[in-house]
């Protein structure tokens, strides 16, 4: 039998933790939730040596155990509870042979938990051209552990490391310094208070305020003869045992690593001169952008047209191959053009978060948070709000959750409110759709009008989060104290495995999160749109028939008008009607009003929407863009989807607050509903005012 | 003279830091007396400032970096 044990993978951000994972537990991992809490819970499952199995636990980055964000409290919450069922057997500490100073800081951390530690240096193929060299059995014995140099990139060491983990019951608990003598007088009393705990648990309890069992910091400060200190002195005590720290790193680097300043290069000092400078920086940061945008709309038109015909002649074909019934109908008219609505967003979603990991990944994303500070200040955000801003662009949702690492809470707050109107991916396909029909095709300057469309919707995008931020920025009365600390991490070749890992990941979690909404709500319309009450729909072959008797119509003519007269008197054309007064002055029929409804549960519903109405009542083999083309606008004449209508459509997909999981991530990281009620009132009045005074004046 | 004087390619080592007025993530990633600091860059206007404080390379605002004393030493 197999015996499992459990690792966890701690270390600094941009170590290449997240590497060292994917080298030990390869496709073989998962991504979920901690529960409660929307921080990202990585696992996955090694296979080690003498059939032993490790189960892994890719840990938030942190650069202590001092936590100060949601994401760096699930560490030490996971490494204080012995009784959690992912508490680690064996904690692997991954640092960066060029920041092992500042890394080893953590390292000297978990070590006094007296858990078994190993240390991972990763990016050893970096140690000659930095010209550093180790002597790695004397830090083994210095910080009583065993290392494991290894290099992600170059495959180096990953099995050295498993043969580490299997053998763990060999490893040293001892701590490596004692920092109770920055307070001795203190630490004995806390000592002798609670004689059977460890002591640096109870010190992180107290500094933290952190549970862990039944153990709280009031349950320590309600011990009678235990004297409590202070927030101002503890955080001085802190400070103390941080230059302790530090002191006997300095000490054992000292002697432990040679760095030779004479052989080491330095890219990163020519790049930042380029990267970050005042002018070219900036510049740089806006042709990337462009190149970004560029690709999404002129790359990925052809697998998207591919997909878009592919599932047109699936429904067809089904049409023909079954027996004509309900089932079939449902099947051809609700279930395919529905999946077809997932899939044809696949190609875009890849590139972008291809982008985006490659930006991370880089060291990129850093540069471009110190470039934007100052400007993003100016409107109350950070230049960590960036970041969300840019993910905003994939969705909004992990873009809400990235704004964590923002250390004031206004300007956090302020960048979670304004997120939800930068372009997610689940606009794009609304705006694909209906740029394809009413901007003329062409190109200016070699780029094409219908992406400088694009373009644009992104830009207004932007400025609408910015915007609004400023007046939030001054509406807002918050005090918070205001810090930004950015680490600017050496510049990297992104790695492939890294990369292709994260678009996967993160496609799949579209086609199956989104996927199953927008699934079940094309099934919902397909009902909707193929059943009604009354006579008007159940007998509209007589109806229709007695209508035109005297025109003379062909049988497919004919077929076609009581196709639309049913689905006029279904029970979602119903609805639309009712609704039709609001959207009219809009430029929208009831059959847009359908789709802009069901978006509210999620935006990309839009297309797939359109496509089950559409396809309900067509027989011919033809895209949704076709049909939608070949819409009439049942009042003014002329197409449906014209210019007037189609920039209204686009400037209320730009504004409006229609994504249910936002809402929800929103409460979640705000804590009330206070906020995301605001969110969806005023950011959909506005979506229907713009959109009501672009109709009017452009119609 | 403060973090904040020092120009663009110029060294120092810091004197003293005031806690309360730092973040504790600063010091921890190296922000401490004794450490030496080099400003590698600016953005416009001066702010944020991006420094490399003791081999970690981090970029902080001029708001903190007037807490931070520091000594110059000229090559």
């Amino acid at each position: 039998m197999s015996k499992q044990i459990n690792v966890a993978l701690i270390g600094n951000p941009n170590t290449g933790k997240t590497s060292v994972f994917n080298a030990l537990t390869g496709l073989n991992q998962k991504v979920g939730n901690y529960p409660g809490i929307t921080v990202e819970k990585k696992e996955g499952i090694c296979k080690l040596p003498r059939g032993l199995k490790a189960h892994i636990i890719d840990l938030p980055g942190t650069y202590s155990l001092n936590a100060s964000s949601l994401d760096e409290n699930v560490v030490i919450e996971l490494l204080l509870n012995k009784n959690d069922k992912d508490f680690p057997d064996v904690a692997v500490v991954v640092s960066d042979v060029e920041n092992l100073k500042r890394n080893l800081l953590l390292f000297t951390q978990i070590k006094d938990l007296e858990i078994p530690t190993i240390l991972v240096i990763n990016m050893s193929d970096r140690m000659a051209y930095k010209g550093i060299s180790l002597d790695i059995e004397y830090l083994e014995q210095q910080l009583e552990t065993k290392i494991a140099l290894i290099s992600t990139r170059k495959n180096n060491g990953i099995n050295e490391l498993k043969e580490l983990i299997t053998n763990y019951k060999e490893l040293s608990t001892t701590p490596c310094l004692n920092a109770s003598t920055i307070d001795e007088a203190y630490f004995d009393n806390l000592r002798k208070a609670f004689p059977n705990q460890l002591l640096y648990k109870l010190w992180l309890v107290i500094t933290q305020d952190v549970n862990f069992g039944k153990t709280d910091r009031k349950t320590i400060d309600a011990v009678s003869d235990f004297k409590t200190k202070s927030e101002r002195d503890l955080k001085r005590l802190q400070q103390k045992e941080t230059i302790k720290r530090y002191q006997f790193i300095n000490d054992t680097l000292k002697k432990g690593q040679t760095i030779d300043l004479k052989t080491a290069k330095d890219l990163r000092i020519k790049l930042d001169r380029i990267l970050t400078h005042k002018v070219w920086g900036y510049l740089i940061f806006g042709v990337i952008l462009l190149t970004i945008f560029q690709a999404i709309y002129d790359w990925s038109s052809v697998p998207m047209d591919f997909i878009d015909s592919t599932f047109a002649s699936l429904s067809e074909w089904t049409k023909s191959v079954m027996p004509e019934g309900a089932f079939t109908s449902l099947l051809a008219e609700g279930i395919i053009p529905g999946l077809g609505g997932i899939v044809i967003f696949i190609p875009q979603i890849a590139f972008l978060f291809l982008f985006i990991s490659i930006l991370e990944e880089s060291g990129y994303m850093s540069r471009v948070v110190f470039l934007m500070d100052r400007i993003m200040r100016r409107f109350g955000l950070s230049g960590k709000s960036v970041v969300p801003l840019i993910s905003g662009t994939a969705c909004a949702i992990p873009a809400i959750m990235a704004t964590r690492n923002i250390e004031s809470w206004k300007e956090r707050l302020i960048t979670i409110l304004v997120t939800p109107f930068t372009t997610c991916s689940a606009r794009l396909p609304v705006y694909l759709i209906i740029i394809a029909l009413v901007i003329p095709e062409g190109r200016f300057y070699g780029l094409s009008y219908q992406a400088l469309t694009l373009m644009l919707l992104y830009l207004i995008g932007f400025g609408a989060a910015v915007g609004s931020a400023w007046i939030l920025n001054k509406i807002l009365k918050i005090k918070s104290k205001t810090f930004f600390v950015v680490e600017m991490p050496n510049y990297k070749l992104p790695m492939f495995k890294n990369v292709a890992i994260t678009v996967l990941e993160k496609t799949k979690s579209f086609v199956f999160g989104a996927g199953k909404i927008i699934l079940a709500i094309s099934i919902v319309l397909w009902f909707l749109a193929s059943y009604g009450p009354g006579e008007n729909f159940n007998n509209a072959e007589a109806i229709v028939t007695e209508q035109y008797a005297t025109e003379n119509l062909s049988e497919d003519e004919l077929n076609q008008k009581i196709e639309s007269h049913k689905l006029e008197h279904s029970f979602i054309g119903i609805a639309g009607h009712a609704i039709e007064p609001a959207i009219r002055p809009l430029g929208y029929d009831w059959k847009i009003g359908i789709a802009i409804v069901s978006s509210f549960a999620a935006r990309e519903v839009f297309v797939g929407t359109l496509a089950t109405i559409y396809s309900v009542g067509s027989d011919e083999e033809e895209t949704i863009k076709n049909r939608m083309a070949g819409e009439v606008n049942p009042i003014l004449g002329g197409p449906l989807f014209n210019f007037a209508s189609g920039i209204s459509l686009l400037l209320f997909y730009a504004f409006a607050m229609q994504c249910m999981s936002t809402l929800a991530i929103v409460k979640r990281e705000t804590n009330s509903w206070k906020w995301p009620m605001y969110q969806l009132v005023i950011m959909s009045g506005f979506a229907y005012i713009v959109a009501l005074i672009a109709f009017q004046v452009l119609k | 003279m403060t973090l904040a004087d020092l120009k663009r390619g110029q060294q120092g080592i810091i004197k003293d830091v005031s806690s309360n007025l730092i973040p504790l993530k600063l010091l921890e990633m190296g922000c401490l007396p004794g450490n030496s600091v080099e400003l590698v860059q600016v953005a416009p206007f001066a702010d944020p400032m991006y420094l490399n404080i003791n081999g970690s390379h981090l970029a902080i605002r001029k708001e903190t970096a007037i807490h931070i004393l520091i000594e110059t030493i000229d090559e």
